[in-house]
């Protein structure tokens, strides 16, 4: 192995990346993580994370992902700020290319998560930044004694909704069901909540621009009676579930419907030598806590992988 | 890398140090209570190194300075707003990687 191959190449810095990254370092297998931006992923637009164990009051998002980056970093893994662009199998090894110089590498492990998704109705490309926002932690004091819409019934929105009342005089939260997916707890501060109205199985079909240039209202279609209607908001929140960030990765590894990485239970992917952690990969349950699982898994497989096709003994 | 080569700006300082700059502005709107924007904060100050003497990286904290955020319709953070002469010529939202902002930036170089 050449000084610049690695045992282990990580794509991506959120939860599950830092967490593979932290078991491959105590490890020592030479690992390098590469992150677009800083490590953090989702978790940075979290104002307040709750149900992560071992917090009894909660942590706030950004701590708790500068405690993991820390955590990754005492061990001694190397962190690289650049966007991978592309993957490919060379001989016996992958080959990364990223804003940097090429990495050769004897595992992958991708955890690039996931983005917000888009809702895709007029108006709301073009007022991106000017009152559609997919991040009310960084967009929410914007909005101070507004009215405000968000569009979504999970537990991000309904998270989100509950956030803006800080900010908003009022916060209209639509759903297109008639109940909401978010949990119990969320659900009972919703309604206890005055501030926040439920508008029950209602999309919203465009988003309107005032005279300023900004969001001026949203037109929202209720889904059983078909009636439609004008909310005059200046902001529009949309929480309508994730996209995987696997546009480069298609043709390398198999993707399911909607383009999240499919493993088998211990997280191989249909490449031998990849495995596949945290929000990007094709499972039920998105969290912080089973992404932190994922990536742990992800680490341990490599590890194994590099013993059995390498025969290289434990050190 | 480090915050040298990035200069912090306030409403007062916004006329003479970004529209009356003689070289192009990228102004990052920020705030101190949002989380992309300090992931993004290192790639800035990336670029600032790599462009010194090209073009300036600034930071305006939206909180402290809300005038210029209104006058700009900035209602997401972080923007980055990237100024020649005076005028907007690229205008960025979210944290986004290091290549598309350079693309804004080789645009107007």
């Amino acid at each position: 192995m050449t000084s610049s191959e690695y045992d282990l190449v990580i794509i991506g810095g959120g939860p599950a990346g830092l967490t593979a990254g932290l078991y491959a370092a105590r490890a020592r297998l030479k690992t390098r993580l590469v992150e677009k931006l800083s490590p953090g992923g989702q978790v940075l637009t979290t104002d307040w994370v709750e149900n992560y164990p071992g917090f009894p009051e909660g942590v706030s998002g950004f701590e708790l992902m500068d405690k993991m980056r820390q955590q990754a970093e005492r061990f001694d893994l190397e962190i690289t700020s650049s966007e991978a662009t592309a993957v490919e199998r060379q001989g016996e090894l992958f080959r990364l290319r990223h804003d940097g110089e090429e990495l050769l590498s004897r595992t992958i492990v991708i955890a690039t998560g996931a983005l917000p998704n888009t809702l895709g109705v007029p108006g709301e490309a073009e007022l991106t930044g000017k009152g559609v926002s997919y991040c009310a932690t960084c967009d929410g004091p914007f909005y101070k004694e507004s009215e405000v819409a968000v569009i979504g019934g999970g537990d991000t929105a309904a998270e989100e909704a509950l956030f803006l009342t800080r900010f908003a005089s009022q916060v209209h939260l639509c759903h297109r069901r008639d109940e909401l997916r978010a949990t119990g707890v969320l659900r009972e501060r919703l309604k206890a909540e005055p501030k926040v109205r439920i508008h029950w199985s209602t999309t919203v079909t465009a988003i309107e621009k005032g005279e300023s240039g900004q969001v001026s209202g949203a037109v929202l279609k209720d889904l059983k009676t078909g009636r439609t209607s004008r909310l005059p908001v200046q902001g529009v929140f949309l929480f309508v579930g994730t996209k995987p960030v696997t546009e480069f990765l298609k043709g390398f590894v198999e993707l399911d419907s909607q383009g999240f990485v499919k493993t088998d239970p211990e997280l191989a992917t249909s490449q031998a030598g990849v495995w596949a952690a945290g929000d990007v990969r094709s499972k039920t349950l998105r969290q912080i806590s089973t992404a932190v699982g994922d990536g742990a898994v992800a680490a341990y497989q490599a590890e194994r992988y590099i013993e059995n096709k390498f025969h290289v003994p434990r050190k | 890398m480090s915050e040298e080569n990035i200069v912090h700006v306030s409403d007062e300082v916004f006329e003479e140090k970004v529209i009356k700059a003689d070289q192009p502005v990228l102004v990052d709107f920020w705030a101190a209570w949002c989380g992309p924007c300090k992931a993004i904060a290192p790639t800035l100050e990336a670029l600032a190194d790599e462009y010194a003497g090209k073009l300036r990286v600034a930071k305006l904290d939206v909180d402290a300075n809300p005038k210029m955020a209104t006058k700009y319709g900035v209602r997401a953070i972080p923007t980055m707003i990237l100024f020649k002469g005076g005028e907007i010529k690229e205008q960025i939202t979210g944290a986004v990687g290091k290549a598309q902002i350079e693309n804004a930036i080789k645009k107007v170089l």
